[in-house]
């Protein structure tokens, strides 16, 4: 039970894929203008990562170990397949904005590391467990970005179509920049810093 | 003709994979510690991509789509990839071997390179015909190499500079982009 514990709260914040090991950077730049959209990628990375390390583990003593990489590929690539299908089918909008994101989700090296380094060598619950933590530690990582991005670069705050609050001042005047491809490296560099500053990270 | 050079520009300077398109971060933070490796990875996923380009433009219009398989591309076109790279390696480790040793290390880091697989897409989505796909890839590659370069050659210069502790590595590296990525957006006009 302690085993299963430390394997899901490390991927939350020792060892958070985004903000301390600077895995998986290019969706979480990417997609992370509005809460909407960290909201379904995180969705979409955690149910292939889920999926691909259930089926690794389950599968460890099969894969022969040559072809391991190639093995782990494939069923990742199916997976994001899946995945693309089904929100092309059941969320259009949401697949839209997320637009080719969702294919290079296969791309991704926090899954191939995941089944590399730690769902091929454990069980199925604990691989649950890990999968787990990362897509939190994931999720808290894009909403945190993505926050700042949307209230910022618009001035107000929606979730799913429903309003949440608007700063007059700011939607008025939104800061433009924030929007734009650099307002999302200048959010992740002073994110990244502040939790350096405050000690939840170590600096290099 | 024209046509073809708008391409090359869009991809290489507005359209950059690395500020504006967020492809290939990984390689763009991770190897631009170093001039020297800077060109080389620059170089090494310039051909690649060229190449990854050229092999899965045909296999998407000749084989999948005509077969309704549009939905298998993520599949093949990852699996294709990663036997090009392989590929590759070989080649130039049999044909070149002062290439290889300088290109040698980041062939394989290639794979999961985000850069290669979304121009492959990039050239579907915007339905390029062969010959631009190819312009496409190497405006690409080339925009991508010109910007580790650049990245690196300011980083060699900053690691001599006065950096606040909790700004060290990363953080600055991600600062350093903005301001690159706002230079670049200068280029929107050009077109």
């Amino acid at each position: 039970m302690r085993s299963l514990k430390k394997n899901f709260s490390r991927g939350i914040v020792r060892a958070n894929p985004i903000f301390i090991l600077l895995l998986g950077l290019c969706p979480a730049l990417a997609v992370s203008t509005s809460l909407d959209n960290a909201v379904g990628m995180t969705g979409a990375f955690t149910f292939v990562l889920l999926a691909a390390n259930i089926i690794v583990s389950l599968l460890r003593e099969q894969i022969p170990d040559r072809v391991r990489i190639p093995v782990f590929i494939v069923i990742i690539a199916t997976l994001v397949t899946i995945v693309d299908l089904m929100l092309q089918g059941f969320v259009p909008v949401l697949s839209e904005s997320l637009g080719m994101f969702i294919p290079l989700i296969v791309v991704n090296c926090i899954i191939l590391a995941r089944a590399e380094a730690f769902a091929s060598k454990n069980g199925m619950i604990d691989s649950i467990a890990d999968a787990v933590g990362i897509g939190v530690g994931f999720g808290l990582a894009m909403l945190s970005i993505s926050l700042v991005r949307q209230l910022f670069g618009t001035g107000s705050l929606d979730l799913f179509g429903r309003h949440l609050f608007t700063i007059p001042p700011l939607a008025d005047n939104p800061v433009v920049f924030f929007l734009l491809p650099m307002g999302a490296f200048f959010v992740v560099g002073i994110l990244l810093a502040l939790f350096r500053w405050m000690g939840v990270s170590r600096s290099e | 003709m024209s046509n073809l050079i708008a391409i090359f520009f869009s991809m290489a300077l507005i359209n950059n994979l690395v500020l504006v398109n967020f492809l290939g971060l990984c390689p763009f933070f991770g190897v631009s510690k170093k001039l020297s490796s800077a060109f080389s990875m620059g170089v090494a996923v310039l051909l690649v991509m060229l190449v990854a380009s050229a092999v899965t433009w045909p296999i998407f219009h000749m084989l999948l789509e005509p077969h309704g398989m549009e939905f298998m591309r993520t599949v093949i076109f990852i699996l294709v990839i990663a036997s090009l790279v392989q590929i590759i390696e070989m080649t130039i480790k049999r044909t070149n071997l002062t290439l290889y040793n300088a290109l040698g290390i980041y062939l394989p880091l290639i794979t999961t390179n985000c850069a290669i697989l979304g121009v492959a897409f990039i050239n579907i989505d915007k339905t390029y015909g062969f010959l631009e796909s190819l312009v496409a890839a190497l405006g690409a590659g080339a925009g991508f190499t010109l910007v580790l370069i650049i990245m690196s050659g300011i980083r060699e210069r900053l690691d001599l500079a006065d950096t606040p502790q909790a700004f060290m590595g990363t953080p600055i590296s991600l600062i350093v982009a903005t301001l690159l990525g706002l230079a670049f957006l200068g280029f929107g006009g050009m077109i």
